[in-house]
């Protein structure tokens, strides 16, 4: 097709490049061992140009690694010039502060050649099983004890796997063959990248993709900073305070809007902890970001040019801004909390787009127990449990009950979780009068009761936030309901560390609501009369 | 035999009465308020057309879309689930997440029973089926007592692990039935005996949703056609393409749903056969969507979870699941109406927004505005304005304007290119459904064939399949018909889904064997029981251990031994590396589900394409046509189908005219005319000139 119209060319080829990044994604879905990566579509593919720019990156459920892939594949190109790269080369690299913000997640890139000439980079980012060490969790006191770190190396050469590198990581961490199958899937995808965006190249009949990034970049750009010029130029500051690990943190950000630009700076947050809960600056570089697309521009695609005009700063050696070699595993806890200090600063802006607070952080229920070598009942068994708490209130309508933000995470089956590990769920209920009172009240948590099927005692690891610190609501919307966790005879546990569930006991998890939004004298009549019906308000029915 | 097949839809009902190969068909209105009677209108029709009396039909066949319908405009029963005490928001919570992204606005589907209609009933079942908590008969009566008072119509038992053991569900339906017998009742074990609580729940609740409405009505329709003399069986269309009989389908009503799109399917699927094709990809585009679907060896894939409802422009986990076997259709929104525009971006996007058929496209100039891939079809010379739909006018003019306003001077076009643009989108767009749909089925797109049907289809497949790599495109006989015509070629069958998690390892084979020997019993029993010809197919849904995905592993259809664990273990071995390419050995190997699907061999349909006559007669003619590969318009033969023969070749660019539709046949492809007057068309690729038997 090689006399088609240019306009018409780039046109379809842009089309076709979010459709390969999503054909990647999709790939390494489905073949995916990590259960992230399958439930919670913990994973990211995108395209590159030769300069290392992203073009296209699929929409996959994390926002954490919005730009921290696209900042990725400029530190892989550094260390690898493309200029010395060759075809059925890979590479790849855990680093938390080069990659997406802890080890377990491995980015791999790939060149893609089209008749010896490169053509531009293929990458995809996934989450692993195990990295080996403390393992995923907050105990590490730097980053060498929370896994097996990998420089920025090559991991396939000529198409062949690097085998003393898979020997070396398979050594070091617990589940090795998932661990090789899915850096397999990372190689593979990035193939079936490369391989359509060569086809496309060569039916569109394009030497190499400048033109086209040129047109896609200027494009996302040009809208982007459209979006943020319709926003009031200013200054808006907004402070949060979230439990954090042994002390509660600030986090403080300034944004700043001039023109079609946003400065957002963290200077005023709380200083890097000694536990695993610190966050690296790329990881706060794409919760930040994802913080304005939530409001700003959200229907323009992730790209180089979609990003660039909003810049974010944190000074380091804050919580936001840990440098190597500081604990970094569960940068999640802190780092999910991110876009709602950005809506904070937007809320000051652009009050009529603006949701109040949320419980935010996903609750990841880490339950553990049993004796190897038993049995039934007393088998060995350690399951993750992602859920959630509730959203904040919305401009226009309530919040969301136990739904997931800023995570894209799908929640399991309890009957799943039941049929693989000794675990029996009795409760998964809204908590009624958990979100936040407003005009629009907060979206509300819920209540997990769990106990052992054969009534042992089983281990809790409890990495809960905004248990002493609620979800605010804004403009005269009260606060949610803070989280708590405690045994089903009564007795409080802590929301941080490894605990005990008695025999014969059940634990009960109450995830925190979201804030409300607007004077609650406002609140239409019918809304509240329908929570009542529903037995949702706060003094429920029955 | 003597067969009539009736399509409800939305707007119009299908009627298609074959007699012996020759088909008379009937269109009239759909009378919404008792749609029975738009059926009976259609089907005094056909009688009268053919000549033929009640008495005389063999077999009536049905397929509507009020189950669709009734789930999508939230008009089914007073209904009241009933749930383990502890998990009443299962339904509404669903999977915690939020589906776009993007959208801080967006809602999940409201959960079709709201909160106050789910009560609670105090027991518990563990995973492996044995009882934690007894079921608490106090509370049962108490809630019995509420049901009656407050008049409730439909009830959805769903209990935890009821899959496992349906006891406590079976009891409290014992209950009810006998204190209240004329409330409807769904076992969640019965309708879905699946593992994933929030997918069965949703799939009960359906069922139960829509099961009065059903029952009446088909109850009206059995009566009426027995009045009038026809005294023949009434069949039902169900989701996976399949028929059954009126008692399955009036307590299972929920596998009705979207049988109008399976009827497609299962039409593809049996030229597939007719024609020797082991490979095809049918693609079925109308005014608002397109389907496609793989069909291997004459078989449509087909798959167990798929979406009722989904809001948001169509967007995936925008509705409610429902597990229950369906045709695996991927559904875009690409259609014939699919509305064109350029974002603030400067990108065209093209749907999934349709004018529908009211407004409609520019140039039907009823009122729509926009440009659609209709006016860009036209705007191209695809379609005839002289002939379009049996001649009525288009309006070229109204086309031209709309797609220069909102296309082709944002993007600094012509209105051709700019519609060459559109028309170019639309086909990306269907291509990437297509490659992202055979990589998750593990399925190669490159020898396919096409087949081609629905009124926009034929414009778009030569395209479709170029972009696909795709050699060949079939387009059938009477390519712009709707489903009732599939529906023809339905068999009677009946598929359950049974979970009994086990490791592989420690397979219990006597355990699976007595469950899946009741599954298929209880399946021939619903068949017609014995004296019937009788095929089982069975497969197991298995993964990893770890895996949050199971994979459909075809299992021996008789009794497991003691090497079960092995032949599966192989099974599943090729199944996976065939999806993902290699396997991962030694990783332990669970089984989660079980399916039993029982086929009624002695009812099966004849394998033939029905013929039907064509109305359109256009003497040929030269028109301009743009060209992809010229990237200019430039003469097509135009030719009406109709004065085609079998055996006779053209080689492209030219356009056959039909009533319904138009096939493109662009430069670069050759024409040939197959015994049963279907179009087939090949790329130019030299030294293939295979033909389908």
């Amino acid at each position: 097709m090689t006399s088609l119209d240019p306009v018409i060319g780039r046109q379809i080829a842009w089309n076709r490049l979010i459709a390969v990044v999503e054909e990647q994604a999709q790939t390494l879905m489905r073949i995916a061992f990590s259960p992230t990566v399958r439930e919670a579509g913990d994973l990211s593919a995108g395209v590159f140009d030769t300069e290392g720019r992203m073009l296209a990156q699929a929409v996959t459920g994390t926002p954490g690694h919005v730009n921290a892939m696209a900042a990725a594949v400029g530190h892989v190109l550094r260390r690898f010039p493309l200029s010395a790269m060759r075809p059925g080369e890979a590479f790849v690299t855990n680093d938390p502060w080069l990659g997406t913000g802890h080890l377990n997640d491995f980015t791999v890139v790939t060149p893609i050649f089209r008749a010896g000439t490169p053509l531009g980079l293929a990458a995809s980012t996934s989450h692993m099983a195990d990295v080996g060490g403390l393992g995923f969790g907050t105990d590490a006191q730097d980053v060498h004890e929370e896994g097996l770190f990998v420089p920025i190396m090559p991991l396939t050469r000529a198409g062949v796997f690097d085998e003393t590198l898979l020997a070396l990581i398979r050594a070091n961490v617990r589940f090795p063959t998932e661990v090789e199958g899915d850096l397999r899937a990372l190689a593979a995808c990035n193939e079936v990248c490369a391989a359509r965006v060569a086809a496309l190249a060569d039916e569109l009949g394009m030497a190499d993709l400048e033109d086209l990034a040129g047109f896609i970049l200027e494009a996302s750009e040009r809208g982007m900073r459209a979006a943020i010029r319709e926003l009031p130029e200013g200054r808006y500051s907004h402070s949060m305070t979230i439990d954090g690990m042994d002390a509660p943190l600030t986090l403080r950000a300034t944004l700043v809007i001039v023109d079609s630009e946003i400065e957002i700076d963290f200077t005023g947050t709380s200083p890097k902890v000694g536990r695993g809960i610190n966050v690296p600056m790329i990881y706060t570089e794409a919760m930040a970001s994802f913080g304005v697309r939530a409001v700003v521009g959200g229907r323009i695609p992730n790209n180089a040019g979609s990003l660039k005009p909003v810049k974010v700063r944190a000074p380091e050696g804050c919580v936001l801004n840990a440098a190597y070699p500081a604990p970094v595993s569960a940068r999640h806890v802190v780092g999910q909390m991110i876009p709602d200090v950005i809506l904070g600063c937007l809320a000051q802006a652009a009050p009529e787009r603006v949701p109040a607070e949320g419980a935010s952080a996903l609750w990841i229920l880490a339950m553990s127990g049993g004796e190897a070598g038993e049995r039934g009942d007393h088998r060995p068994f350690a399951v993750n449990c992602f859920h959630n708490g509730g959203t904040g209130a919305r401009p226009g309508k309530d919040g969301l009950s136990a739904t997931a933000f800023p995570s894209g995470v799908r929640s399991g089956s309890v009957e799943v979780t039941e049929a693989g590990a000794p675990l029996v769920f009795w409760r998964k209920a809204f908590r009624p009068g958990s979100g936040g009172e407003g005009r629009y009240r907060g979206g509300l948590g819920q209540t997990l009761e769990v106990g052992h099927l054969g009534g042992q005692a089983f281990i809790v690891s409890c990495l809960f936030d905004r248990v002493d610190h609620a979800a605010n609501g804004r403009f005269g919307g009260g606060p949610g309901a803070v989280g708590s966790v405690s045994l089903g005879s009564g007795a409080r546990l802590n929301a941080k560390g490894r605990q005990t569930v008695p025999a014969g006991e059940t634990v009960v998890f109450e995830t925190p609501g979201g804030g409300g939004l607007g004077d609650p004298t406002e609140r239409d009549v019918e809304l509240a009369a329908r929570d009542v019906a529903a037995g949702l308000s706060a003094i429920p029915h029955a | 035999m003597i067969r009539i097949a009736s399509d409800i839809g939305g707007t119009f009902t299908d009627v298609v009465l074959d007699l012996g190969g020759v088909l008379h068909t009937a269109k009239v209105l759909t009378t919404p308020g008792a749609p029975e009677q738009g059926l009976l209108q259609g089907v005094d029709q056909v009688l009268r057309l053919a000549d033929v009396a009640p008495g005389a039909v063999d077999q009536m066949i049905h397929g509507t879309t009020l189950a669709t319908n009734a789930l999508i405009e939230r008009k089914g029963a007073h209904t009241v689930q009933i749930v383990t005490a502890g998990f009443r928001d299962v339904l509404e919570m669903a999977h915690e997440n939020r589906f776009d992204q993007y959208d801080l606005s967006m809602d999940r589907a409201p959960p079709l029973v709201e909160r106050a209609l789910r009560w609670e009933a105090p027991e518990r079942i563990a995973a492996d089926g044995r009882v934690l908590r007894e079921f608490d008969e106090v509370v049962a009566a108490d809630l019995i007592g509420r049901l009656i008072s407050e008049r409730v119509e439909s009830v959805a038992i769903s209990f935890l692990h009821a899959y496992a053991n349906p006891v406590h569900e079976r009891r409290l339906a014992d209950l009810i039935r006998a204190a209240a017998p004329e409330i409807f009742i769904t076992l969640s074990s019965e309708v879905s005996a699946e593992i994933r609580e929030y997918e069965r729940f949703a799939t009960a609740c359906a069922n139960a949703y829509v099961q009065p409405l059903m029952s009446r009505y088909l109850a009206a329709l059995s009566a009426e056609l027995t009045a009038r003399g026809v005294a023949c069986p009434l069949f039902l269309v169900t989701s996976g393409g399949d028929l059954t009989d009126l008692a399955t389908a009036m307590a299972y009503p929920v596998r009705l749903v979207e049988s109008g799109p399976a009827g497609g399917a299962v039409l593809a699927a049996q030229i597939a056969r007719v024609h020797g094709l082991d490979e095809v990809l049918a693609f079925d585009m109308g005014g608002t969507t397109a389907k496609l679907c793989l069909i291997d060896q004459g078989k449509p894939q087909m798959t167990r979870s798929f979406e009722v409802g989904r809001m948001h422009e169509n967007m995936k986990g925008s509705g409610f699941p429902v597990r229950i076997p369906a045709i695996d259709l991927v559904e875009i929104g690409s259609g014939g109406g699919s509305i064109a525009r350029v974002d603030p971006l400067g990108r065209l996007l093209v749907g999934p927004r349709s004018a529908g058929a009211v407004p409609g496209p520019a140039c039907y100039g009823r009122g729509g505005q926009s440009p659609t891939v209709t006016d860009a079809d036209l705007l191209l010379g695809r379609i005839d304005p002289g002939t379009f739909s049996g001649g009525v006018g288009l309006d070229l003019a109204a086309a031209r304007d709309a797609m220069g306003r909102d296309v082709a001077t944002p993007l600094g076009l012509s209105e051709t290119m700019g519609a060459f643009a559109v028309v170019e989108i639309v086909d990306e767009n269907m291509a990437s459904a297509a490659r992202v749909h055979a990589i998750e089925s593990g399925r190669a797109l490159s020898r396919r064939t096409l087949i081609a049907f629905g009124g926009a289809a034929p414009l778009h497949a030569a395209s479709l399949a170029a972009k696909l790599g795709v050699p060949h495109v079939l387009i059938p006989a009477h390519a712009g018909v709707g489903s009732a015509v599939g529906f023809l070629a339905a068999g009677l069958a009946f598929e359950q889904a049974r979970s009994l998690f086990m490791d592989l390892e420690n397979l219990d084979a006597a355990r699976v064997n007595g469950v899946l020997a009741d599954m298929a019993a209880a399946a021939r029993t619903l068949l017609g029981g014995e004296g019937h010809d009788f095929a089982e197919t069975r497969a197991a849904y298995m993964r990893y251990r770890g895996q949050g995905h199971e994979i459909t592993v075809p299992a021996p259809s008789c009794e497991l031994g003691a090497d079960a664990t092995q032949i599966l273990r192989q099974a599943f071995d090729a199944r996976y590396a065939q999806l993902f390419g290699a396997t991962i050995p030694g990783l332990p190997v669970e089984v989660l589900t079980w399916t039993v699907r029982v086929e009624r061999r002695d009812v099966a349909s004849a394998d033939r394409t029905p013929i039907r006559q064509d109305v359109i007669d256009v003497a040929p003619r030269s028109l301009e046509v743009f060209d992809a590969a010229a990237g200019a318009p430039i003469p097509y033969a135009a030719l009406s189908r109709s004065a085609l023969a079998p055996g006779d070749r053209h080689a492209g660019p030219c356009l056959l005219i039909e009533d319904q539709t138009t096939t493109v046949v662009p430069s670069g492809f050759d024409l040939e005319v197959l015994s049963d007057g279907a179009l087939w068309l090949s790329r130019q690729v030299p030294g293939d000139d295979k033909l389908p038997s």
